[in-house]
């Protein structure tokens, strides 16, 4: 899928801007919207447990004709539960 | 007799609605269906030029509503079909002469004594398109595979859903298979991807479509024609046939082939 210089093809630029584009405009959320509900979600879930923001990823998934939120949101230290 | 309702819309101007509907319902006339085709694009009529009937137009469509004639005298004959007839949009009045409830009301009247109704909508989200759905029991939406025409579609697939239309089903039109081929065009396996819609058929790209509008004579009304083979292959998928879909890759290679063979490019 890649041209000799490594740059992609155009009909893989549509592609992928188009899967973004679609998922804003389906669910009426724009980019800054979406940063302003993953802030606020973060701080709720700061108040029960302990999450390190920085590695926190939510975004807009397509599935067919709908779209969901998906949230991963790993915990800090849950790693000493894992204890073998 | 029931006739069905098929709207053929697409939300971006200048993909092929109004080709589609000229070319769909030539092809359901030419396998003896009796068709009416209504130009909903009220202000910026086309599709009697398409079908080649522009100068027998008398009355149109707002004529009807308003009560200054009857359905049957804004329905103009085609020159070759008995059976396909054009009800013409206005060209001098706007879009709010129609409402929804004309559109139902006169689908009402037509489908007694038709096997379809096909409605060319015009662009836009607007009352317009919101006329051209009323009375559909089927939509059609054209796309073209490209970024702006694709999201465009998306945005009225989303209305329909809203609006609990029923499913839509896609034509992607002027697919150009070599472009596909070389990865610089969105494949159908992609606009399907992103839509999230079933397919009804593929039109590729073809110079025939420019003759036969320059002509007012449908490309389907052409056998040669890949483009009118395509829109002949909807059709029969609109009466309920199951007709395999086209494979333009292989078939544009023997097509040029062949084209180079007989010297015709």
């Amino acid at each position: 899928m890649f041209s000799f210089f490594g740059k992609k093809r155009s009909a893989e630029n549509a592609k992928d801007r188009l899967q973004l584009v679609l998922v804003h405009d389906r669910t009426d959320l724009t980019p800054a919207q979406l940063e302003n509900l993953k802030n606020d979600l973060l701080k709720a879930i700061s108040n029960y447990i302990d999450i390190d923001p920085e590695a926190v990823q939510i975004g807009l998934e397509r599935d067919g004709r709908s779209q969901r939120l998906v949230a991963d949101i790993p915990l800090r230290g849950a790693s000493r539960h894992r204890t073998g | 007799m029931t006739a069905q309702v098929i709207t053929v819309t697409s939300g971006k101007g200048g993909v092929g609605k109004t080709t589609a509907v000229a070319n769909l319902a030539t092809a359901l006339a030419a396998d003896g269906r009796k068709v009416v085709c209504i130009d909903g694009d009220i202000g910026l009529r086309n599709l009697d030029v398409i079908l080649g009937l522009e100068n027998r137009i008398v009355y149109d469509i707002v004529d009807v509503i308003e009560g200054r004639c009857k359905l049957k005298q804004a329905m103009i004959r085609d020159k070759h079909y008995p059976d396909l007839y054009l009800i013409p949009a206005a060209q001098t009045r706007d879009k709010n002469a129609v409402s929804p409830s004309d559109m139902i009301r006169i689908c009402k009247e037509l489908r007694p004594d038709h096997d379809f109704v096909i409605i060319d909508s015009p662009a836009g989200i607007e009352r317009g398109f919101r006329n051209s759905i009323a009375a559909a029991d089927r939509v059609l939406i054209v796309t073209n595979p490209e970024v702006s025409a694709v999201r465009d579609a998306d945005r009225v697939v989303g209305i329909l859903e809203a609006e609990e239309k029923g499913n839509p089903s896609l034509i992607l039109n002027r697919l150009n298979p070599a472009l596909v081929r070389n990865n610089d065009m969105l494949s159908a396996e992609d606009v399907l991807d992103l839509l999230g819609i079933q397919l009804i058929g593929v039109v590729p790209e073809d110079e025939a479509v420019i003759i036969g509008s320059n002509r007012g004579s449908p490309v389907v009304t052409d056998p040669r024609s890949r483009a009118g083979q395509a829109f002949r292959n909807i059709a029969k998928r609109l009466q309920g046939q199951d007709v395999p879909f086209m494979d333009l890759e292989q078939q544009n290679a023997i097509w040029s082939a062949l084209q180079r063979l007989t010297g015709r490019k």
